[in-house]
């Protein structure tokens, strides 16, 4: 109908991110006490996580600290022998648990950030270079990208992380566990941000000014970045939050099955993995609350993101 | 139509080439299997005749020619765990996998479009809102701590269904099946829920999504205007629609749980070739990575390979114009 | 005399938003009589499409049905909803949308599409519908009409799936037609073709059309009466050749003054100054006189008449072809 065509044609003036950003965006954030809620914890986990060797009590990874007397004390009660206590209890090794778990968050945060800026990047040059040379340069990266889909994430990075492994000599397996990890995930997601931005490249690629500007035979590269990164913005902003959850999962997911952070620099995963084995025998804190740790960090992030989807309504399925 | 499902298939092989090219490459560049297998006391006489034995000691391109030649008949050499033939290993392994995968993805289908059909339209309704939000708890936890919640519920505190394993099974002609005993069933449904719900949950949104995107189309309102029932619009008009995408994602999301089934078999020790996959990460067992992601790639071709098919099945539009495509 | 099929009265349809509540139709009333088209005018964002879907009770959330009364064949319809309405749609007015290409379902056929609308409204058997979808077909000129029952909308070409829309609109025999932007989507050539069509079966079957539209030219050729809308609101209602040939809405003379015609010429087109106030925007008194040349100080203070209560047919308080003195 006509009249919709009108509303359309309003809504994608220049500057509407601009406009988005000051009035709309802020408007449904404080209209939404989801996202609210979501990006209270998302700050309170990440600062808490940064902030994890001033606020935890105790250095999990000092092996002078531990002292295995303190094994398996529960949280909030005093220890059988030492009579010390801890807010959350203790695990087998006698460390504490909230402290392992601010520690491990740590390592699952700067996994999960560093693995979807890695797959940003990727995915954003090849996709520039992708929509912008065309030609066989397009299509393999394109079918590399068709390839890689064709393969769940999860399984692409556990690949990736088995290969790595067998390249790292065994000595060096534990210290180099974590930047294998970060780039098994970080490989394994690219594929998206490419998708986005090549859409956007061709766009601005068949646009006016870009026609212009190679008819004078400038090279329209830089002119048309200017112009593609702000319309890619959104949608890289959208799919990078969801990639973060989904990331982090992948984190914890490795790493619980035992072929990703190492027990010697948990993850909330190894945690978890940790903690799995003493759920029969009914030291469920050791378990438990690495599971809530995760579980609320991956919720949030998800909210946010699912929030920001709607909220900026780009053309994502 | 002919050339579009010859391209589909000159794609599947290229998939298949470009997977075996990484696999051989793994026997190639990664590690040295020799040293994983034997201890720290070795003489050089046992090293040589390992790699003798294993085939390592010929050049790069015979390797990969026999490679090439033995893959395509299911052949990949000796596990270096286990040292027994790893197309032995796979075949008694994989009947677990299947059956807990068929299971699953049954749950994920049927749960998926049905709830994604109901949610997309009641979509302001309370019911949908409850779902969606649960669906959101169901995407952001981890498949593992599923698994770990319900054996928690259902085996430590109420010891209702067993924790791990398959129970017992029955063996018909080389494939064992816990279809056929009490303690089979029981011991497939928390690892079925477990890796159905996350397939479900996705199927969910995915319908959902594309469902409210064809209600929003001019035949529906134009269905609307001719004074249609509701019925007719959603299930006549808007869900067959929808199931055009929704028949890409799904197939691929079944193809996934085949993959996704390693998390759910590491949790409840189900012996099945996940559970195999992630012991040979642990171990840097090449041939039994190489054949898993053979295996795995050969499911999915022939997986995307159906879905094409399909596509002609539901889109009259694609059998009169062959390069037309819904995707 | 009997009602007329439609009757329209002071129909007001609001938009709640966020930065207040617009009023995309706001005071509109008119009336068609059986086997008449009354065409209605005006830009994009004037309000007719939304008056069309306000009738056939389509209009999409949040907008809505605030005051004013729509009444088919004398009986009040504004207020019904769900069942009630759905099987006045279809069975008694039909509507026909912009753009055949998305108004077919592609993945049923045509015949299938008919003879569900058929056998939803009419109380006639499986096979009877299906004669009477071929019916459907043959009198909307699609030839072979029984070979072509099978075929997929995608199968034929664009003017010809706009032969099936209208005859999907008309299958039930509805007393009521709106046919919204009927042409616009349609190549030059077939335009034609189909306003021609709309005109016969209308008279053929004295149905009530509302055509809207923005093409003059359209209006020309197959209107009986025109009523044109600007900002929400009617500017001018009348027998189109009166319309046509003397506009008393300033709105209208501009207008038909922008409009090419062959038969007058090659003149140069004039246009009228400025565009139409966005609903969120709308000045204080007459919504057209900021680009007005016979604005006066009452037009900026006092809303423009509305047209039931001014004894001219245009929604002016200094109305063309009449001294200004007599009337301020």
């Amino acid at each position: 109908m006509s009249d919709h065509q009108a509303e359309i044609e309003t809504r994608r003036t220049p500057g509407r991110l601009a406009r988005a950003w000051d009035s709309d965006l802020a408007y449904s954030f404080r209209h939404a006490p989801v996202a609210m809620v979501s990006a209270a914890v998302v700050l309170i986990l990440v600062l808490s996580a940064l902030l994890a060797p001033w606020i935890a009590p105790y250095d999990p990874f000092d092996p002078g600290s531990l002292n295995l007397m303190n094994g398996f004390t529960p949280p909030g009660q005093p220890n059988a022998f030492t009579q010390e206590t801890f807010v959350l209890g203790t695990d087998d090794q006698g460390r504490d648990v909230f402290s392992t778990i601010l520690f491990g968050m740590r390592i699952s945060l700067f996994v999960g950030f560093s693995a979807v800026l890695l797959a940003m990047v990727i995915g954003v040059v090849l996709g520039l270079l992708a929509g912008y040379l065309g030609g066989w340069v397009e299509s393999v990266i394109m079918r590399v990208a068709d390839i890689q889909l064709t393969f769940p994430a999860i399984l692409v990075a556990m690949l990736i992380f088995g290969i790595a492994k067998g390249i790292t000599p065994p000595a060096y397996r534990d210290q180099m566990a974590i930047w294998v990890l970060i780039l098994a995930i970080g490989l394994s997601d690219w594929v998206q941000f490419a998708r986005v931005v090549r859409g956007a490249t061709l766009v601005e690629k068949s646009r006016d000014y870009v026609q212009a500007a190679r008819l004078v035979g400038r090279r329209p590269f830089s002119i048309m970045i200017r112009h593609i990164l702000p319309n890619v913005l959104n949608p890289v902003l959208v799919i990078a939050t969801i990639s973060l959850a989904l990331a982090i999962i992948a984190e914890a997911t490795l790493s619980f099955l035992g072929v990703g952070a190492p027990p010697t620099k948990p993850s909330l995963g190894t945690l978890i993995r940790i903690g799995q084995g003493f759920m029969f025998s009914g030291e469920w804190w050791i378990l438990l609350f690495p599971a809530l740790t995760l579980l609320a960090l991956a919720l949030s992030i998800n909210l946010l993101g699912d929030w920001l989807r709607d909220a900026l309504n780009p053309r994502l399925r | 139509m002919l050339a579009y499902i010859i391209r589909r298939v000159a794609q599947s092989i290229l998939v298949l080439l470009v997977t075996g090219f990484v696999a051989f490459s793994m026997f190639s560049f990664v590690g040295d299997p020799v040293e994983n297998m034997l201890g720290q006391e070795r003489t050089q006489a046992d090293v040589d005749r390992l790699r003798e034995q294993l085939g390592l000691d010929q050049p790069f391109v015979v390797q990969y020619g026999k490679f090439l030649q033995q893959a395509a008949q299911g052949n990949f050499g000796l596990s270096y765990r286990q040292g027994r033939p790893v197309s032995d290993i796979l075949a008694e392994r994989l009947p677990a996998t299947l059956e807990l995968a068929a299971v699953s993805g049954l749950l994920a289908l049927m749960g998926g479009i049905g709830f994604g059909i109901f949610t997309a339209i009641r979509r302001r309704g309370v019911g949908a809102n409850v779902i969606m939000t649960l669906s959101l708890v169901g995407v952001s936890l981890p498949t593992f701590l599923i698994g770990i919640l319900l054996i928690y519920v259902f085996s430590v505190e109420l010891g209702w269904l067993p924790s791990f394993g398959r129970g017992d099974v029955v063996e018909i002609g080389g494939w064992t099946t816990g279809f056929l005993t009490a303690s089979g069933l029981k011991a497939l449904v928390l690892p079925a829920i477990t890796l159905g719900l996350y397939q479900m949950t996705l199927i969910m949104r995915l319908v959902r999504t594309e469902m409210l995107e064809v209600l929003r189309m001019d035949y529906i309102r134009f269905a609307r205007a001719r004074g249609l029932r509701e019925r007719a619009i959603n299930f006549r008009h808007a869900l067959k629609n929808t199931l055009v995408p929704v028949i890409t994602i799904t197939g691929l999301q079944l193809g996934s749980i085949i993959a996704f089934a390693i998390i759910t078999e590491t949790v409840f020790q189900w012996p099945g070739v996940g559970l195999l996959f992630i012991n040979a990460i642990q171990f840097v067992d090449i041939p039994v990575m190489a054949a898993y992601l053979m295996m795995i790639s050969v499911m999915f071709v022939g997986i995307n390979l159906i879905v094409d098919l399909l596509y002609f099945a539901i889109d009259p539009r694609l059998r009169i114009d062959g390069k037309a495509g819904g995707h | 005399m009997s009602d007329p099929v439609l009757s329209v009265r002071d129909l007001v349809v609001e938009i709640p938003t966020r930065r207040g509540v617009l009023r995309p139709v706001d005071g509109v009333s008119y009336d068609i009589a059986a086997g008449e088209i009354l065409g209605v005018v005006g830009e994009s964002g004037a309000g007719k499409s939304m008056t069309g879907n306000a009738v056939i009770g389509l209009l999409d959330r949040p907008a809505r049905i605030t005051s004013g009364e729509i009444l088919l064949t004398g009986q009040p319809i504004h207020r019904l909803q769900g069942e009630a309405l759905r099987r006045l749609r279809g069975r008694r007015m039909g509507m026909i949308f912009q753009d055949p290409l998305t108004s077919l379902n592609p993945l049923l056929t045509v015949g299938d599409q008919l003879t569900e609308t058929i056998l939803e409204h009419l109380d006639v058997s499986p096979a009877e519908a299906r004669e009477r979808a071929v019916a459907a077909l043959d009198e909307v000129g699609i030839p072979a009409a029984r070979q072509r029952i099978g075929s997929y909308p995608h199968e034929f070409s664009g003017g010809m799936r706009q032969r099936v829309v209208i005859a999907l609109a008309l299958c039930a025999e509805p007393e009521l037609v709106i046919a919204d932007e009927p042409t616009t989507a349609l190549d030059v050539s077939v335009q034609a073709q189909i306003v021609a069509l709309l005109k016969r079966l209308c008279r053929e079957r004295g149905v009530a059309v509302m055509l809207v539209t923005h093409d003059m030219g359209v209006i020309a050729e197959a209107a009986d009466r025109v009523a044109v809308m600007y900002a929400g609101r009617l500017a001018e209602l009348g027998p189109v050749r009166d319309v046509v040939t003397a506009a008393r809405h300033p709105y209208t003379a501009g207008l038909m003054a922008s409009t090419p015609d062959a038969s007058r010429g090659q003149r140069r087109l004039r246009q009228i100054p400025g565009a139409m106030p966005r609903l969120d925007a709308l000045p204080v008194g007459c919504a057209f006189h900021p680009r007005c040349d016979r604005a006066e100080p009452r037009c900026r203070q006092t809303p423009g008449p509305t047209l039931s209560a001014c004894d001219g047919r245009a929604a002016c308080w200094f109305p063309l072809g009449q001294p200004k003195e007599v009337l301020a």
